[in-house]
């Protein structure tokens, strides 16, 4: 702390700003992958996925 | 152009994108404890800014990636508009709010950076003022997504924006050259070379690779999302319709 100088307050505060937007980017849109992939899987098992004459 | 339109097909894309995925988050992990141990460790403090110049290493690449970010969207609003791209509108939608959270992360680490060094956190000079617009225009286009249900509405709504937004791209590279600004000019993509001394490009310029791989791949998974958000939605609207056709038949009967 002491050796970022007379303005360490300025630099974490920044660097603790990244930390919390990019980790909230990255969750959200981890968690918003794992809703969608969810709710896809649970509609396959239910049949719905497949479409008609569809080999993939 | 044919391998571009190939990898058009949502399926093949989910494919293709699930072996990247690994590799982009990979790499952008190390290239940014690289980076990060020299910004910190290695890079020396500044002649004039002092300590404060560690705010450069996540301040320029968040700037560089809210430009990168709007430019790529406005490359797909062409292909929304124009060729009609069934992932155009898909890597719109994904890229807004990465390219929101790094320019907030730009103006923030600014505001950090200026108050020290200028005395102030803020001031309405053109950079940071046209910087605060890209902020609001990326606000402006995750609203408009959320405001029509129809996605490929939405998104030929949203790409009308985008390319009416894109006019403040330029404006915010130039700005320190066409305006009397309190921000200093470029010292990195310049004529004549870069300004800033190897010690602190070289960390700079990895960082700066590592959360543009950081950003691809999580714009990927946002991708990837978004595909399977449609493909539900489809479905359930299939499903609706053909309950109500089984409810119709069985009340005929």
């Amino acid at each position: 702390m002491s050796s970022l100088g007379p303005h360490a307050g300025f630099i974490l505060a920044a660097y603790g700003a990244v930390a919390v937007i990019l980790g909230g980017l990255i969750a959200a849109i981890l968690l918003d992958h794992r809703a969608q992939k969810r709710a896809l899987d649970a509609l396959e098992q239910r049949g719905i996925g497949r479409r008609s004459g569809s080999t993939s | 152009m044919a391998s571009l339109t190939e990898l058009a097909n949502p399926t093949r894309f989910m494919r293709y994108s699930a072996v990247l995925l690994p590799w982009f988050a990979g790499a952008a992990l190390v290239l940014l404890a690289l980076g990060f141990y020299l910004a910190w460790f290695v890079a020396p403090a500044d002649y004039q800014q002092g300590e404060t110049i560690r705010i450069m290493f996540v301040h320029v690449p968040a700037a560089w990636l809210a430009l990168m970010f709007y430019t790529m969207m406005a490359v797909s609003a062409l292909g929304t508009l124009v060729w009609r791209h069934p992932l155009a509108d898909v890597a719109q939608k994904a890229a807004a709010p990465i390219g929101a959270a790094f320019s907030l992360i730009c103006l923030i680490t600014g505001a950090f950076w200026g108050k020290p060094m200028w005395g102030t956190y803020w001031v309405w000079d053109a950079r940071l003022t046209s910087v605060l617009v890209l902020f609001l225009i990326y606000l402006g286009i995750i609203a408009l997504w959320r405001t029509l249900d129809e996605p490929s509405r939405a998104g030929r709504a949203v790409a009308i924006l985008t390319l009416v937004g894109f006019v403040n791209v330029p404006i915010i590279k130039f700005s320190v050259d066409w305006w009397n600004t309190l921000h200093q000019p470029a010292s990195v993509f310049r004529m004549g070379g870069p300004t800033i001394d190897a010690s602190m490009l070289q960390p700079l310029l990895i960082l700066a690779v590592g959360f543009t791989l950081l950003a691809l791949a999580l714009h990927l998974v946002a991708m990837r999302a978004e595909i399977m958000r449609r493909r539900v939605r489809t479905l359930t609207i299939f499903e609706a319709e053909r309950l109500d056709r089984l409810a119709a038949q069985g009340a005929a009967a």
